[in-house]
């Protein structure tokens, strides 16, 4: 057992947990104030729920068994995880997936906000953590998942973390419909502070969700350290560009949005790519997210906080530019088309975004449908003008 | 008496509240508003999504006063919180029928 490689995990999985309250914070500081408690429980619950859901069975569908698809019970309970004791022990790859199965589901809060009944979100949260989380990080993930068998790169989880949340986001959406008010009430963020100091602690804690994901304390885990925080760097000045040429201001939120949509890309590619790549990958996320916030408005998706904008196309741009930038110097055996490993690697790539995507669409749409039609997953319509934080929660974020 | 009601400008509440010190007033009570008249709002942008606030923060005084004096209060406010540019605000006089000082019982003009 290496003890540097054991203690970089261990860490690492100490700032990916701290992503989510950042998340909870970036999102919570967006919304109206009526509903940031409603936010904010979301995303901490997320913390609670799927934390033990992981530990009972989500880990062992994940990592269990040998099959392609789903895992078998082997690990359920977290027994026998000490099987997987090697360079870090199994149990330290336990606690560090966990982290990034609470942050996923927690990433549809944003598209959702503002209208969903809390016990059936975290009906939702619970069965989407098992039934669709899991088998895709299986896909993705494990040497063993279909994903991965077709050469498909994706370190950090651009596809098994954001396309899957993108699309589970706009599936939700879909079922539950827009916001009252929306397009004719204004609904500006009622605390960008929030959304700032979310911001930081997301840019922070992604150096542990991309480095960490070297699963060791090395190079390549240097490297993705580096790229994760270029191309959240670049991603800022590429949406800031954009925005001053497009509405005359560079905004703070446009700043935070920027870096978050350029960690977004870069998390496929964190260990696979170098030289001026990441700056590359981070500046044209910045710039082609800006141009994916209009997608919403043309097809009255009520995306309240722009996940499919950020997460999703996010998520697609850097599964597919990895197509592109993949360099075998760095690491792993696969060359992207600018690196004379031909297309091969752009359409296994192509591949595993539009299966991740179908899937977790599919599946989603479905579960939330259920819900809808069962206990009804969005709030009534007095509750969602009294607001969340006193329909659901009974309290006030702001008594005084 | 009196009640003395102004819609000032926020940053000019200092200035007025020390001239109103200055020419002897023994109280006044503060919120914070919202309003427009003639001045107009202004537009802000979130991801793209445009807002158009119509309203402008404003400190709004109440002060109460014997009817001697209330010529002399609204004078002293006007100069204090004038800028000479659109949304300098308004004041209104309204009548008091009773006012009480709790500490003490009072009425009257024993109370302001």
């Amino acid at each position: 057992m290496n003890s540097g490689d054991t203690a970089w995990v261990l860490i690492s999985t100490a700032l990916i947990l701290f992503m989510t309250p950042g998340l909870a914070f970036f999102y919570a500081g967006m919304v109206r104030s009526k509903n940031v408690l409603g936010m904010l429980m979301q995303n901490y619950f997320a913390m609670g729920l799927i934390s033990v859901l992981w530990a009972m069975l989500g880990f062992t569908i994940a990592f269990g068994g040998t099959g392609p698809i789903i895992g078998d019970l082997e690990f359920a309970g977290l027994s026998n995880v000490a099987s997987l004791d090697g360079a870090i022990p199994g149990m330290a790859f336990v606690g560090f997936q966990m982290m990034f199965a609470v942050i996923t589901p927690a990433l549809i809060t944003g598209a959702t906000a503002d209208r969903l009944k809390f016990s059936a979100y975290a009906v939702l949260i619970g069965v989407w953590s098992i039934v669709v989380y899991a088998p895709i990080a299986r896909w993705v993930f494990n040497p063993n998942g279909w994903i991965f068998e077709t050469g498909a790169l994706d370190f950090a989880g651009g596809a098994a973390i954001h396309i899957n949340a993108g699309v589970a986001a706009l599936a939700v959406v879909l079922v539950i419909g827009n916001r009252k008010g929306y397009g004719s009430e204004p609904m500006p963020p009622h605390n960008l502070p929030l959304t700032m100091l979310g911001t930081g602690i997301l840019w922070f804690g992604w150096i542990g969700f991309n480095a960490g994901s070297a699963l060791a304390a090395d190079g390549v885990a240097a490297q993705a350290m580096v790229n994760t925080h270029l191309a959240a760097a670049a991603g800022m000045l590429g949406w800031l560009l954009v925005e001053r040429i497009k509405t005359g201001h560079a905004t703070t939120l446009g700043a935070a949005s920027g870096a978050v949509a350029g960690l977004v890309a870069i998390t496929p590619c964190a260990g696979f790519v170098g030289g001026v790549a990441p700056m590359i990958i981070g500046a044209l996320a910045g710039v082609i997210c800006v141009f994916a916030l209009a997608i919403k408005a043309r097809m009255n998706w009520d995306d309240s906080l722009d996940v499919i904008a950020v997460h999703l196309v996010g998520g697609v741009v850097g599964t597919l530019l990895l197509g592109l930038f993949a360099d075998s110097a760095i690491n792993g055996d696969s060359d992207g088309l600018l690196f004379g490993g031909g297309l091969e690697l752009l359409k296994d790539q192509f591949v595993a975004a539009v299966s991740v995507a179908a899937f977790s669409f599919a599946a989603t749409y479905l579960i939330a449908t259920a819900i809808q039609r069962t206990m009804g997953l969005r709030v009534s319509a007095e509750d969602e003008l009294l607001g969340l934080d006193q329909s659901q929660h009974a309290e006030s974020a702001y008594t005084s | 008496m009196k009640l003395i009601t102004a819609v000032i400008k926020p940053f000019k509440l200092d200035e007025v509240k020390e001239a109103l010190k200055a020419s002897g007033a023994s109280g006044i009570t503060v919120d914070e508003v919202r309003g427009f008249g003639r001045q107009g709002g202004h537009t802000e942008t979130y991801r793209g999504a445009e807002y158009k606030i119509d309203f402008v923060p404003k400190i709004r005084l109440s002060i109460v006063i014997d009817d001697d004096r209330v010529d002399d209060v609204v004078a002293t406010i006007v100069a204090a919180a004038a800028t000479g540019k659109i949304g300098d605000g308004k004041i209104w006089v309204t009548d008091v029928e009773r006012v009480v000082r709790i500490r003490t019982g009072d009425e009257g003009f024993d109370a302001i």
